[in-house]
This record gives structure tokens, sequence and C-alpha cells, in this order.
């Protein structure tokens, strides 16, 4: 996408479940880059794909899922061609992983320290000794208290934030080039949350790390992220800056989710919304994906399905209303949403 | 005092802990610890905290699912828990509950036909042969088609489920409803159109709601008043402007400030605290929230503060638990990161 | 840890009064006057109120059941009807032999058990795991005593590559242990599938791949110390069914074991040596599970005693 120096180069790639109903496309061609030492946002509902793109990245996708098609390339090299002991090498090592659920994500068997020391084992060589002892300075890092005795306890004996600090370490021991982060910290309190995310700030920051936070939470986007994807039913419906898709949106199903957030911190009366829901992956619609719940929506939208185009040089969106195939009345999308949703039947 | 629809008063929920070779009681979780409030009719009061704060469990306590340990729950002047079981059965005709996951709380073997009919039989409602035209109203009335009676939960999205859980609610004509956690599960698109449905349900049929919710956002959105509660007790109570725009306890402060804005111009003052929730096993001295509080001092550890107003700098029944109201709103006291 | 330990133990007294009043009643239970039994069928009225009266069986039920537990707490379990002999000395040697059959029998069958189960588990719907899981399905039908028979004709019978009974040398326990263990490791396999497929499922082995563990690793390490959680808990009920089963390899095997030893004093209605047996029997199941619930704490380090 034109970024002079980019981490990861995502380009139209497809993700299938092979189940025995048949194919679910749960991705289908999505591309994108990460700019070096910057925070791609991916946002999206449940179902929009989000997290398969970050399992297919890291080729973690369990059966039945497949990587069909596309290409990811890291820093140059080719990931989808690697062999499965290359991959290892990297994960863990150049791209790391946090997931959602501090609760689940550590191994209750194992000590903290075990765990994290497990990485320095596995791809610096280190000694078991050696491995704790740098263990132990990620704890630090990571700011949890009292890391020594914590370095010996295990998951069930620390808190959930406490835990996804110890997920961080885990995660940025080898020092990796990018970090995806995936919804981590949608099951903590807004206190812990903000804790978290000021810590991965930070440690990008000193770290010099790309990453790619994949949240439904279009507030944690706008607090930490430089660029912003929105996903709806495995593609990409808008990619822009984060000031200029929080300002102007100009996908339909952007304006309406950003409309349909209750706010805390301004006055709403009634909430707009978003009629409908989701497609089922495996009942896609023919044209636009979005049409069906689309206020603006046209046959043109319904029979065919539109590119992601540059609008300007600022947004890429995906709709027929921005192209020159439109055969409907002007609309600004923005300011037109709520009265052509109380027409909508 | 009979405006009042729900009367709650210094309500305790103390669960035992176990332990030892003998298996004794040797410790108490306060969940719910001298919570005092009263809900008005058709108006929505909604309880927010953090997980651990003893907000769900004080929802449960008030329909007595779960047998609270001391306090006082009146509910249209009749006292709840010297109720017997029978009574109180007949008493949750008026008093419903919605939870997160309406799922995990219909029976899946159950279609919506069966689990409305059953809900309207348990209180005897309606004859038999009118539950017909009442079941095709609710759906209609919770924006689902008659012909989708007939199917099983599992063949519904979230958002529909928590419709159905709505609806069964509602089927036995409620005073008041408890929506536990009823949106939070759902996507944003879904949890508006249920937001919205609740908003209007509550104006045509004079619904009273206290809504238990940890998303400051949907309580901005739904309630008329506002309760924060921290480790088992109230800290800050008012109206909901005055709360979200003039929140007094350090608590409610901070808990606004780290609850990300989905707008990247507005790059507030963020306040960070330090450490987690302690136990409510055993919880700190004084006030709760001392351990965490940028502006604790020895007072504070040692006293616990009482719900009160400060006429100055607050409105009409709006009332927070901190010693130090004025001083830290005079700017005599400095926050100490 | 220790409290947890003194705490199960405290917790296996209520079962150890409740097999001993189970054992006790047994007696009284079973059709037949047990004083009439021992005296035998020809003696008159007086010498069986006589042998009643010897017995104690004319003091009130308490009383009685005291005396047996004091007694057994010493080590005495009475005598035997046929041979006379105190029914400890009786029992003494036969039962090692039982709790070796049985432990060599449990051992094998963790052993088979665990390993088809993980490549079951790992294969998951491959022709490996399908043939392990059918023949898990035939281990678990077939009755030990015509599997122990099926072994004796082919292995000892037709080729002679084994005795065909008896109890010593390692040649003469391998037949019984395959025959009492089959059973076990069938169970273990199926258990430690499932078990292991729910693991691997967990958010914790994908956290494990993500860091770049090697899948024998992932498996190994990571999956199966957790998958092994409920499969320790089978083992400890499994023993129970294996002492059950032992009645009839021993017979099936000739082996002078303490099952054969029961059956046979059952047909000779000597009451002491089953209720001492039993009780011996009924001990040792409770231990054996005493070990596998401290061991499944060792595993599980999150369990609380409740």
């Amino acid at each position: 996408m034109g970024n002079p120096k980019t981490i990861i180069d995502v380009n139209e790639l497809q993700t299938s479940f092979f189940t025995s109903k048949g194919e679910v496309k749960a991705v289908d061609g999505v591309s994108f880059d990460v700019p070096s030492g910057k925070t791609l946002g991916i946002v999206g509902e449940s179902g929009s794909g989000k997290s398969i793109t970050s399992l297919s990245i890291m080729r973690l996708l369990e059966d039945p899922g497949k990587i069909k098609g596309g290409k990811i390339t890291f820093q140059g090299e080719d990931l989808l061609s690697k062999s499965e002991s290359e991959m290892r090498r990297i994960r863990g090592n150049r791209i790391s992983m946090i997931f959602q659920e501090p609760m689940t994500s550590l191994n209750p068997v194992f000590t903290i320290g075990d765990q994290i020391a497990e990485s320095y084992m596995i791809h610096e060589g280190l000694s078991k000794k050696e491995a704790l002892k740098k263990s132990l300075g990620m704890l630090e890092l990571v700011g949890i208290p009292s890391p020594k005795d914590r370095l010996k306890a295990y998951p069930h004996e620390l808190s959930g934030g406490m835990r996804q600090r110890a997920m961080i370490a885990i995660a940025l021991a080898c020092n990796p080039e990018l970090l995806i982060a995936d919804e981590p910290t949608t099951a903590l309190d807004v206190t812990i949350q903000a804790q978290i995310l000021r810590l991965i700030n930070n440690l990008q920051e000193e770290l010099g790390m790309s990453m790619m936070l994949i949240t439904h939470d279009l507030g944690v986007v706008a607090e930490t992220c430089d660029y912003v994807a929105v996903m709806y039913a495995g593609k990409i419906v808008e990619y822009a800056d984060v000031e200029t898709l929080f300002k102007s949106p100009k996908h339909p199903y952007t304006v309406g989710l950003l409309k349909s957030l209750p706010r805390h911190d301004i006055d709403q009366d009634e909430l707009e919304v978003i009629k409908g829901m989701v497609p089922r992956p495996d009942q896609l619609p023919q044209g636009c994906r979005f049409a069906p719940r689309c206020p603006f929506a046209r046959d043109l939208c319904r029979d065919h399905l539109p590119a992601l185009d540059n609008i300007d040089d600022k947004n890429q969106v995906r709709c027929w209303i921005y192209s020159e195939e439109w055969d409907g009345p002007e609309v600004n999308v923005q300011d037109d949403y709520g009265t052509a949703q109380s027409k909508q039947s | 005092m009979t405006t009042e629809l729900l009367k709650v008063n210094n309500l305790k929920q103390y669960f035992p802990i176990k332990g030892g070779i003998f298996g004794r009681r040797v410790n108490d979780v306060k969940a719910v610890d001298d919570v005092s409030f009263a809900v008005k009719p058709g108006e929505t009061l909604s309880i927010v905290g953090e997980s651990g704060c003893g907000k769900s469990t004080t929802g449960r306590a008030i329909l007595r699912l779960d047998e609270p340990t001391s306090g006082e729950v009146t509910f249209q002047g009749k006292d709840l828990l010297s109720l017997s079981k029978s009574e109180m059965r007949k008493m949750r005709k008026d008093l419903q509950i919605i939870f997160q996951d309406p799922y995990a709380s219909i029976n899946p073997r159950q279609t919506v036909r069966q689990v409305l009919n059953e809900a309207m039989e348990i209180q005897n409602v309606l004859p038999k042969n009118k539950r017909e035209d009442r079941m095709l109203e609710l759906m209609e009335t919770v924006g689902l088609g008659a012909h989708q009676l007939d199917r099983f939960p599992h063949e519904f999205s979230g958002g529909q489920r928590q419709r159905i859980g709505i609806a069964r609610a509602l089927s036995v004509d409620p005073k008041l409803i408890i929506c536990d956690e009823s949106v939070s599960a759902l996507d944003v698109s879904i949890q508006a159109q249920v937001l919205n449905l609740l908003k209007k349900l509550q104006k045509e049929l004079d619904l009273t709601y206290l809504f238990i919710a940890h998303d400051l956002g949907v309580v901005r959105h739904i309630s008329d008043r506002v309760l924060v509660m921290y480790l088992g007790k109230v800290v800050e109570i008012g109206d909901k402007k005055s709360l979200f725009d003039n929140p007094k306890h350090p608590y409610t402060k901070t808990l606004l400030s780290a609850i990300p804005v989905p707008d990247p111009t507005k790059k507030k003052e963020q306040i960070i605290l330090k450490g987690d929730v302690p136990s409510p096993i055993n919880p700190p001295s004084g006030c709760r929230f001392h351990t965490r509080c940028p502006f604790a001092t020895d007072k504070c550890i040692e006293e616990v503060p009482d719900l009160r107003t400060s006429p100055e700098h607050m409105v009409d029944g709006h009332q927070a638990a901190c010693h130090y109201i004025e001083e830290i709103e005079s700017g005599e006291m400095k926050p100490n990161y | 840890m220790l409290v947890y330990t003194i705490r199960r133990l405290f917790q296996t007294i209520p079962v150890i009064i409740g097999v001993t009043l189970v054992v006790f009643f047994m007696m009284h239970l079973i059709p037949g006057d047990p004083a009439q039994i021992i005296a035998g069928e020809r003696a008159d009225e007086a010498q069986v109120e006589q042998m009643r009266d010897r017995l104690g069986l004319n003091d009130p039920y308490y009383v009685q059941y005291t005396r047996f537990v004091t007694d057994a707490a010493q080590g005495d379990l009475g005598n035997s009807v046929r041979s006379g002999r105190a029914v400890s000395s009786e029992i003494g040697a036969r039962f090692w032999i039982t709790v070796e059959l049985a432990f060599y029998s449990t051992l094998l069958s963790i052993f088979i058990g665990l390993i088809a189960g993980i490549v079951s588990a790992t294969r998951r719907n491959s022709f490996l795991d399908m043939f392990i899981m059918i023949f898990a399905l035939f281990g678990l039908s077939m009755p030990n005593f015509w599997l122990g028979l099926m072994l004796i004709q082919y292995f000892a019978l037709n080729f002679d590559w084994l005795p065909v009974s008896g109890w010593g040398s390692p040649q003469q326990l391998l037949l019984p242990v395959i025959t009492l263990g089959t059973a076990g490791a069938a169970i273990i396999a199926r258990m430690t599938r499932s078990s292991m497929l729910e693991v691997i499922h967990q958010d914790y082995i994908r956290t494990a791949r993500a860091k770049g563990v090697k899948e024998r690793y992932v498996i190994y390490k990571h999956a199966l110390r957790n998958a092994l959680i409920p499969v320790v808990t089978v083992v400890g009920l499994q023993f129970g069914v294996l002492l059950g089963g032992a009645v009839l390899t021993e017979t099936v095997f000739a082996i002078n074991g303490l099952g054969r030893f029961v059956v046979e004093a059952i047909r000779m209605r000597d009451f002491p040596i089953v209720q001492g047996s039993v009780l011996v029997l009924a001990m040792l199941f409770v231990f054996v599970n005493f070990l596998v619930d401290i061991s499944y704490r060792v595993l599980n380090k999150r369990i609380e005693l409740d």
C-alpha cells in the first residue's frame, strides 16, 4: 500500500474451513501491510475473520482450516512457502502472539518461570538456569510485582491482569519484530485494560516492534493504533489511518458501527443500529457482503462485489457508492446514515 | 416512602471459605458488604463496577437466587427476605431477571414456545387458550417472527437468544427486570439493537430496570441513575448526568478515565491505577479503595467513609463515599501517582 | 500438600467404617445360620445353641460389631471353619500373590493404554486410530475368563510357548497379567484419547505452538500432563474392577491367590475367610484410591478438597 518500509505484507489471503457441509470462507481475499514500527488495528465483529487472519499469518490454523491462497511476505520472506520447522523458528522468536483469554492461555501445570524460560531455551539455546534468569528480567520488564516469587508461581495463583502480563512476557521474550495481539484486553476489567494497553504501547516503543492489534473494541483501536483495517464477513471493507477512519469513515458498515457504539463520554438519544445480523460464513451474499444490512444498498450492490479501492489518498473503501458505476443518488454516508436507515424496511 | 418500587437496606452477602484439615469455615468472601439503595418505579438504575465488586451478587441476592446473609429487601412494601419459598416464587412474577448468556439459562431441549409457555404456566398468568396469542404478541414485541416459535435455542444467534430471554421475562408481565450483563456478550451492532429494544419496552410497558453492567458506555446510554460499586461497597451514586460529567469519588474518576474513547483526537488525561483489585476475603480497612487511591491518607486507612453529599459540589441525590470530596475538588489535595 | 494429605486421610475414616459395617452385616444377611453351618448339618439344637454362644451371636449387634472391629484391628479375623487355622495366616501369602497380579496388570494396562490413547488422539480419524479404538472395544467387551482360556489355548497348548498355569516365574506371569490387564488397557486408552483430544484444543496448547515449541513436545510435555489428570482417576477405579477380575483369572490359571481362595471359601460356606478376605481387599482398594488422589493432587495444582 505504498508505505516505504513494511514489516509484513499480506496479499489476497484466503483461508477456508473445509467441513462436512462444504467450504466455509472465513478469510476471503484479505490484503494489508503493517508499516515498520507501527500498529495496525484489525477491527470487526465476531465472524469477521479477524482472528483467523492472525492465525493464518502464524500458520497455526487447526483442522479443518486451510490457507487456500494468497501471499504473506514477512521481512521479504514468503511465509507460506516455509517448511514447518522453518516456521517454528519464526514463531515466538520473530513473530509473537498474545491471546484473548489470559485465564486459559497459560498451561496450568507449569510455573510462570518455566513457561517464559521455554522460549529462551527453544530459540536461543540457553540452559534452563540461564533461561530462568532472563525470564526474571522479563517479569520485571512487564511490571509484575515481586517477580522472584512469581517465577515459581502457577498461573492460577495470579490475577487476570498479572496472567496477561506473564503472557506478554512470554511473547516478548525473544524480542520479536512483529507482535500480534488478538483481543489482548477483552477479558480484562477497564482499569486493568488501561494498564495493559499502556504497557504494550510502552514496550512497543522501547523495543521498536511492529504490531497488529486484533479487536472488536473501537475505543481500544482509537487509543493504540496508527492504521485501521475494518473487516466484515471475511473481507476488509475499509482501510485508513486512525484519525481519518474515526473522523471521516466512508464505508456504511464503519459508519454504522461507530454510530451504534454507546459512548460514556457523550450523550446519545437513541443508538443508530445496523439492521439484521452478520451473514453466516456458509451463506455469504453474492454481491457486497454488507448489502443485506446496508441502508444505501441498491441492485448493483446486491449483485456485484465491489473492490477495495483508494477513494482519496487516505481511505481505501470497498463500496460502490464511491465508484463510477454508482447509479443511485449522491450520498454522504456519514450524514445520511440515520435517515436512510430509518427508511430501511 | 411508597415512591420506591424496590428498596435494599444494609444488604450483606458473605460466602464462607472452608479450609484447614477439618474443613471449617475459616473466613468469608465479603461479596456484598452493607449495600443500600432504592429503585423508583419506571426508572433504570444501573450498578456498575469491575469483576468481583459484587454487582451481580447484589442482583442475585435481591431475587434470593442466593440467600443473602443479612439486610432488608423491600419490593412494593413487602419484605422479600421474610417470604416463604412458595411466596417468593409467586413474587418472581413481578421480578424477572435476564442473564448475560441466555443460552445457559434456557433449556436447550425446549423450543421457544415451550420456554414461554412454561414461564406463563409457572406463574399462571393467562388461561391456556389465550397463551398462543400472547406468545405471538411477545415474539413481535421483541422483534422475532411467529415462525420462529417452534425453533430450538441453538438455531438462534446470540442477539436473538437474548431477545428470547427478554420475551420470557416479559411473558409474566413483570414490574421490575434485573438485567445482569444482558448485552455484554453481544457484538456492537447487535448490542445496539437490544439496548434500543430494552428502552422501547420500558417506555411502552412502564418497566423498571435494575441494570447490572461493566460497560460504562452502555450504562450511560440506558440509565437514569447509576450506582458504582467497588469491592462489595457502594462508592458513588447519582443521576447519570451528574455522575458521568461530575464524578466525585476517585475510583469513579479512574474508571471513567480508563475507558478508551473511540475518537483518536480526544487525547485525554488517563489515570492509570497501580495494582489489582484486592481480595474480597480480607478487604482493606477503612476505605476499601485506599490501597490504590492516589489521594489516600491515614484517615482513609482507618475510617470507613459514609456515602454523603457535598452540597457545594454535588447536585441533589448525588452521593459519594469519600472523606475528601471537598479537598480534592478545591485542589487542596494533590494526587500522588 | 501436607494439609491435603492429612485431610484426605481423614476422609478415608468414614469409608473404612462403612466397609467394616458392610462386611460385618454380610455375615448376618447371608441366608442360613452361621452357627448351624459351623456346627455342622447334623448338629442338634443344643449344639447349635452352644456354637452360637461361643461365636457371640447372642450378643447385641453393637457388641458383636465392636468386637469384630477391635479384633480385626489387631489382625485377628477369626478362624477358618474348615481348617480351624487363623484367617489372617490363611489369607497372608495368597493376598500378596493377588496384589502382585493386580499390580503387574495395572502397570501393563497403564503402559499400553497410555501409548494407544496418545497415538489414537494425535492421529485422530486415521486408520491407526480406528484400529486401536476397535481393538479397545474388543478388549472392553471380552469377558476375561474367555480371553484367558483363548490365551491358554493358543500360547500354551497350541504353540507351547508359555506355561498353562501356576505362579512365580516370569513366564507364568505373562498370560494371567495380559488376561487381567486387557480390559483396563482398553478403558485407559479410550480415556486418554478423549482427554487428550480435549486438551489439544485448549488455548495453552495454541500458546505453546505460538512459542515455536516442537510438536512432539507440545504433545508429550504440554498436553500429556494435563490429559493425565482424568486418566489417573480411572486408574484408581479400575483397580477395584481388577480385584474383582482377579477371582476369575486366578481360577482359570490355577493361581493360588486370594481371589480363588475366596471363591472356594464361599462354596464351603467358610464365613470367617470370606469376611476376612473381603475386608482386606476393600482396605487395599481404599488405600490405592488414597494414593491415586494424592498423585492427582501432584499433577493438578488447582485441586481443592471440598
